[in-house]
């Protein structure tokens, strides 16, 4: 219930920004344009918001179905045990295909850490979510940018988690050998 | 119809089929997890409506009042490695929440910024808003973890924006 309040509460207060922004634009728009240019953008953008609907309601139900078919447990225990480059490699994939937003990657990258996974499999991970996950690509990013862009943006980040992954550990390496001590839950 | 229309009908159909092997799946364990599966997705995509509505919309009128000249100069498809760091930087800058920063992008590119640097903004935007950062990421994980995640993945967006320039696409 605490993660459900947090969350509506900062979805209140980006979207009440970009609100702000937007009804400022339009503002802007009508002074330079006219009434005619703010409904002109206003009916291609409703049009474009309507073509998203269908996928919109297909990603979240699939978010939903997901996290009840997969069991949280025995993904953590999977990423956790595992290491070296391979542990990377199946981080990245748990980070691309598990829905849910920032409320649920970050606890589940935190239990990971606990679980003794090295910080380069829990950069891995977050890493990948954000930049390959399904969910947001096909929900938020696909909309706005269509399929090409938003493919040649996922091909061009495959190599991201892994080369963070691979960063996070040389880091972690170095401040453990200047004392700094290697405690990352 | 074009292309994109095409691959967007295909992508629709298959999310679609998706969705009923997933409910099926769930249908198959128990009733009651069907249910809640069904309840909690359709309740999401209602909550989401409104925020998604806003973020188009708005991204329309910011598009409209983006100034073509300066972005060209700063972020257009001739400013090369500057233009990337900087794209870099204002994406770490730009707040978080679920569309804003792909708003932003993809009000860019219609103003004529260039694809390397809109990569590069959106993906700085992704993985380290500095927003983000603070009123999620550090109450939900060590924020010796968190400033480790933000400094490694500094990089990450530079080399997005530069793959982008490389292979000339998209």
């Amino acid at each position: 219930m605490a993660e459900r309040r947090r969350r509506v509460r900062t979805f209140e207060w980006s979207t009440a920004i970009i609100a702000t922004i937007s009804v400022a634009a339009s503002v802007a728009v009508y002074m330079r344009d006219g009434a005619d240019k703010v409904i002109a953008i206003l009916t291609k953008d409703l049009e474009l918001l309507v073509g998203m609907l269908p996928k919109m309601a297909a990603g979240c139900l699939i978010a939903a179905f997901v996290t009840r078919l997969l069991p949280r447990e025995v993904v953590a225990r999977v990423v956790g045990a595992e290491s070296g480059l391979l542990g990377l490699l199946v981080a990245m994939t748990m980070g691309a295909v598990l829905p849910g937003g920032p409320l649920t990657i970050y606890p589940l990258a935190g239990a990971f850490l606990v679980l003794g996974a090295d910080v380069g499999t829990a950069v891995a991970f977050i890493t990948a979510w954000n930049l390959l996950g399904y969910n947001r690509a096909l929900i938020w990013e696909l909309p706005f940018f269509g399929p090409e862009f938003v493919g040649w943006r996922i091909l061009i980040a495959l190599p991201l988690p892994i080369i963070g992954g691979l960063l996070a550990r040389a880091a972690a390496r170095l401040i453990a050998r200047r004392g700094g001590g290697d405690q990352w839950t | 119809m074009d292309l994109a229309g095409v691959i967007s009908i295909v992508i629709g159909i298959l999310l679609w089929v998706l969705v009923a092997v997933l409910a099926l799946m769930a249908a198959m364990r128990s009733k009651a997890l069907f249910r809640e599966g069904a309840f909690e997705g359709s309740r999401d995509f209602v909550v989401l409506i409104p925020r998604v509505m806003i973020g188009v919309v708005g991204s329309g009128y910011i598009a409209a009042i983006m100034p073509p000249d300066l972005i060209a100069t700063w972020i257009g498809p001739n400013s090369g490695f500057l233009g990337i760091f900087i794209a870099t930087v204002v994406g770490a800058a730009t707040p978080g929440g679920a569309v804003v920063g792909f708003a932003v992008g993809a009000a860019a590119l219609k103003s004529g910024a260039g694809a390397p640097q809109v990569i590069a903004y959106s993906t700085a935007w992704s993985l380290y808003t500095i927003q983000r950062l603070l009123n999620w990421e550090i109450h939900m994980m060590a924020p010796r973890f968190v400033w480790l995640r933000a400094a490694v993945s500094f990089p990450l967006p530079i080399l997005a924006g530069l793959g982008a320039l490389l292979i000339g696409k998209p």
